[in-house]
Formats: structure tokens, sequence, C-alpha cells
């Protein structure tokens, strides 16, 4: 008999484009260091 | 790379290596994506949120801001169910303006400063509450302050933190239940109220 097991949920995934977005997001990110703060700035 | 443990792509990652963050996101992003969707039921803003989830942990992560204390993936749903919690803010604040134009009758200056969620009293009082409740955490064993903290503060369901204790959903659940039964014993002993 197959196991009913009604905790289990269907794994999803977010869009390509979302994937996409952040790894090109933290291609043009950087962060600068000040003494008080750290700012995040675009490489560009 | 696939190989490499998450803290060791979290290293490589912050000394530059671009393709360590692209493994750290496939590695994680279906049970974070789910967490997220199984919260609020909407897979556009479930893309939205698991967007702003990684651009925070990008940044913290550059910035240096990440200590390893527990597993990266806990830490991430942590940030996501904080992000969240805000949608939900927003959102009920934004009903409370739109119910009030001036075209209805029922519109009220108070209902401009009014803040929908806490006032600065309950705030307080809920402030005051979290204080107390870990506080007295600190008196239970140390699994069941972890099983506590996981439920009710990262709201995390059974079967995430049975999964990511390595215990049986049973065992969870008993270990959820003597932690509150504990507290209640540790409230009565000390007279401790934690209501409004």
């Amino acid at each position: 008999m197959r196991k009913n097991d009604s905790l289990k949920v269907k794994a999803l995934k977010p869009k390509k484009e979302t994937i996409e977005f952040l790894l090109n997001y933290s291609k043009n990110i950087d962060v600068v260091k000040t003494k008080s703060k750290n700012y995040p700035i675009s490489k560009n | 790379m696939k190989s490499k443990s998450d803290s060791l792509l979290i290293s490589l990652y912050q000394k530059g290596d671009e393709l360590a963050l692209s493994t750290l996101i496939h590695r994680h992003q279906r049970e974070l994506f789910t967490f997220i969707f199984y919260k609020i039921n909407d897979e556009d803003l479930a893309n939205d949120v698991f967007q702003d989830t990684f651009m925070k942990i990008i940044l913290m992560l550059k910035e240096g801001r990440y200590n390893e204390e527990g597993k990266f993936i806990l830490w991430a749903k942590r940030i996501a169910y904080n992000l969240i919690i805000d949608h939900f803010r927003l959102k009920s604040k934004n009903i409370k303006v739109s119910e009030t134009t001036f075209e209805t009758d029922e519109y009220s200056i108070f209902d401009l400063i009014r803040e929908p969620s806490e006032n600065i009293e309950d705030q307080l009082v809920t402030n005051q509450i979290q204080e107390d409740l870990l506080r007295m955490l600190q008196f239970l064993p140390q699994n069941q302050q972890e099983v506590i903290k996981l439920r009710f503060f990262d709201g995390l369901s059974f079967k995430e933190i049975a999964d990511h204790t390595d215990m049986s959903i049973n065992t969870t659940l008993g270990r959820v239940r003597y932690a509150l039964i504990n507290l209640r014993k540790i409230m009565d002993e000390n007279n401790i109220i934690l209501t409004r």
C-alpha cells in the first residue's frame, strides 16, 4: 500500500531570471567599508 | 565546487569567487524557495522575497557580517521569514490607507496617523515578553531551547525543524511539548505572567 505522507510538500524552484539577476547583482556590487558604516556601491 | 561545504563556499565567495555563490544558490534554491512559497502562496511574490533574501545575504557576506553560528540555510530562512513578516505588515498598512479615501463618509484624519500595527505601548509589552521569554529559555536544556527558537522565533514548521536537527517529527513534537511544559513550570514557580 502506498504510504500517505501528508507532510510531504512539493519542492519548487525560483525563476531562472531571478537566479541570473542575483548572480549579476553580486558581480556588479561591492562594499566600501568606512569607520562608521559600510556602503554598497556599483562596480560600473 | 559542488562537493564543497557551505562554509567553504562562503569563505571562497568572500574572497571573490563568484562561482561559489552560484553553487550556494543552486544548492539551496529549492529548499528556500519552497519555504517562502508555502508561507505566502504566490509564486511571483515568492520570487521577489527569494531575490530580496539573497540580495541581503550577498551584501552581508561582502560586508563580512556572516558569522558561522549555525547552518547557512537556517540563517537564510530567518532572513526570508523576516522579509515575509515585513511584507505582511506593509500590506496591512496599505489596506488601511486605501480603505479611508476622501470619498467615503468614514474618512477620519486619525486614520492617517494611526499605526495599523502595534502602538508604542503594545510594542513595549511585546519586547518585554520576548525578553522574559528569552531569559526563561536559558533555563531549558540546549536541545529544547533550539526547537523553541526554531519554531517560535524563526517560524519553521515541525517538518523543517526535524530535517535541520536530524530528528524525527515525533521527537521534535515531543521536545517542543516538554519545552512548553518546562516553561510553564518556570512561570508558575516564579509567578511570571506573560500576557497583555
